[in-house]
């Protein structure tokens, strides 16, 4: 046994070679931390109405509860279960912010590569659109939108959609115009590709990286705005159990603390989760940003 | 300039797409069932002509300086924005000043530090400090300070019973102190602590990481290094040499913190009952009171413009390569 014993590390380092950007994430512990706290929000989300120990609408005559074996987290004024509503919150936010950086993503990610590949007024019309947006204060574009739409969870998203497509629009048409002018690219366009096919297969694997960064550190802003959103009353109405209602409800009931901490927890641990995760990503796929290793430049 | 006329612009389109006549809210009941006290109505605010002469007559208004009336309290929206205004420029100007002063800090420390144990712990400090939810930190901010140790005040700028100080600035520790009334500064005081302190969590992360990243982007030059093997004391080297360097990146991080504010301040105005621009915004927009929207937008887009205009000149300030044309 003591004769294989140096096998394992040898073989971790050529898994390692072969696949580097994977291999330098998992040593960072943060991304590990990030992976856990994400899974395991995402595997309650999914199994919501197995874990949960009550129904989170269910009323019961024992209102404000205190957190206790009954019920962990406590009851709320209408004596539903905290613990059963957090639980049931996550599969609200998540497949929303989900759903929220995908369309962001979709949109901005390709408004921004035909403005930065074929450029002049389409480049002209796209920009001046996002500095629109940006100049407009995300939050107040999104109130009016969605009080104008109506409060709903469908408008909320909507409204966020608005507002977030043009940092994708941006960062991809920069990284368009920068490869776009490499010589590769110039090589496939002269081999005989068509725009399109160049922008795919050529173009896109040099924007994924960064922009999958930007995606996984934007989930946390999502989760964040969405339950601003619905904390304001502008987004999920009640009975529905969301994080950021929660929180509210938990200002009505001030001295009930329980209430309102643990939608707020359950806030912080998935923004932070998204966040330890893109920055770890950020880390690995872009090491002159890098916080380990920022700065060498000798 | 160019962006003030596009908010303008965007906030006209929105008025017209957005359902609501502005004739059913600002009139009665009894006169909306009257055409002529309608037609009047129109006629009065130009809203019987083409769109193009409408968009027209309202930045020729604007020009002027009339936002508008507001259709909650039918006061003008300029009266209103003077109002507000100052309750939120004290919290944010506070805010601001203790996020720079401890997020430039940790920045440097965590740059000189480069990869010690304080270094991995501000990274994880910065990052939890832009994952926190603003609201809930004013809550819990709330429940341990206010009800539970009772430190600090509740809501509001002062205690009920303590009237403001004479109007100067409309900032309350500034006039207070003009006016030599010590209790009102120290009461108002201890009511921005919590609310600025919450607002500042975010920008606190946020100018850690940028701050850390610019200094280690300084640190390796060198002339740092001749500085510091011609015996220059450490301290001074990073301030004199490398935070110098750094501060264009720092300014442009500031300028971003300013936009965070505003965001954050709706959020944090409403649970503290702060009566500014926030909760103003909050009221506006989910009443749809649009001429009130467009005032704050403006605002906004004012303070943003000027924001960056500033953080352009202090660069040629700072760097003498690039001096503005």
């Amino acid at each position: 046994m003591s004769a294989q014993a140096p096998a394992p590390p040898i073989r971790l380092r050529v898994w390692q070679r072969r696949r580097p950007v994977v291999g330098k994430a998992w040593r960072h512990p943060l991304a590990i931390v990030g992976l856990v706290l994400a899974g395991a929000w995402i595997v309650i989300a999914i199994f919501a109405p197995l874990i949960a120990p009550h129904d989170p609408l269910a009323q019961t005559a024992s209102s404000f509860a205190h957190p206790g074996w009954h019920h962990l987290f406590g009851t709320d004024e209408l004596g539903r279960d905290v613990l059963s509503r957090v639980l049931f919150g996550a599969r609200l936010s998540i497949p929303l912010a989900l759903l929220l950086v995908s369309l962001a993503l979709l949109i901005g990610g390709t408004l921004g590569a035909v403005a930065g590949y074929f450029g002049g007024i389409l480049d002209t019309v796209v920009m001046r659109a996002s500095d629109l947006v940006f100049a407009f204060p995300a939050i107040i574009l999104a109130m009016v939108v969605t009080a104008a739409l109506g409060p709903s969870v469908r408008n909320a998203v909507l409204a966020l959609v608005i507002v977030s497509w043009p940092s994708y629009a941006r960062v991809v048409r920069g990284l368009v115009l920068s490869t776009g002018d490499s010589e590769y690219v110039a090589s496939a366009r002269l081999l005989g590709s068509s725009a399109r096919r160049a922008l795919l297969r050529e173009v896109l694997p040099n924007v994924l990286g960064p922009v999958l960064v930007l995606a996984t550190l934007d989930l946390g802003n999502a989760v964040l705005l969405l339950s601003g959103l619905s904390f304001l009353g502008l987004g999920a109405q009640p009975p529905t159990p969301e994080w950021g209602a929660g929180v509210a409800e938990g200002t009505q009931y001030f001295q009930y603390w329980w209430i309102g901490t643990f939608p707020g927890i359950a806030i912080f641990t998935v923004v932070l989760a998204f966040n330890f995760l893109g920055d770890s990503l950020r880390d690995a796929l872009d090491p002159q940003s890098s916080w380990s290793h920022g700065g060498d430049a000798e | 300039m160019l962006l003030g006329v596009g908010i303008t612009f965007v906030a006209f389109c929105l008025t017209n797409i957005v359902p609501g006549d502005p004739a059913a809210a600002n009139l009665g009941q009894r006169a909306i069932e009257d055409p002529a006290a309608v037609a009047a109505f129109r006629h009065h605010y130009g809203l019987d002509k083409p769109l193009p002469e409408q968009y027209g007559i309202y930045l020729w208004h604007i020009v002027h300086g009339d936002l508008g009336q507001s259709e909650q309290n039918h006061d003008a929206v300029t009266h209103d924005l003077g109002q507000f205004i100052p309750a939120t420029a004290e919290l944010a100007l506070l805010s601001i000043f203790v996020a720079v002063v401890v997020g430039v800090g940790l920045g440097v420390i965590a740059a000189v530090r480069r990869n010690k144990l304080t270094d991995h712990v501000l990274r994880v400090v910065s990052l939890g400090g832009v994952s926190m939810p603003t609201f809930w930190i004013a809550l819990v901010g709330l429940y341990v300070f206010f009800f539970r140790l009772n430190w600090l005040p509740g809501t509001g700028r002062l205690d009920p019973v303590v009237s403001p100080p004479p109007h100067l600035t409309g900032l309350f520790t500034v006039d207070a102190l003009a006016a030599g009334q010590w209790s009102t500064f120290w009461n108002a005081f201890q009511h921005l602590v919590l609310p600025s302190l919450v607002l500042a969590a975010s920008n606190i992360g946020l100018l850690t990481r940028y701050t850390r990243s610019a200094v280690l982007e300084v640190i390796s030059n060198d002339y740092v290094r001749s500085a510091r093997a011609k015996g220059m004391p450490g301290h001074t080297v990073i301030l004199r040499h490398v935070l110098r360097a750094a501060l264009p990146t720092v300014i442009t991080v500031i300028g971003l913190a300013f936009a965070n504010v505003m965001t954050g301040a709706v959020l944090v105005e409403n649970i503290f009952s702060w009566p500014g621009i926030g909760q103003y915004a909050y009221r506006s927009a989910t009443t749809l009171d649009l001429p009130a929207i467009m005032g704050v937008s403006l605002f906004v887009a004012v303070v943003y413009i000027t924001v960056n205009f500033i953080v352009d000149v202090l660069y040629g300030v700072i760097d003498p390569r690039i001096r503005l044309a």
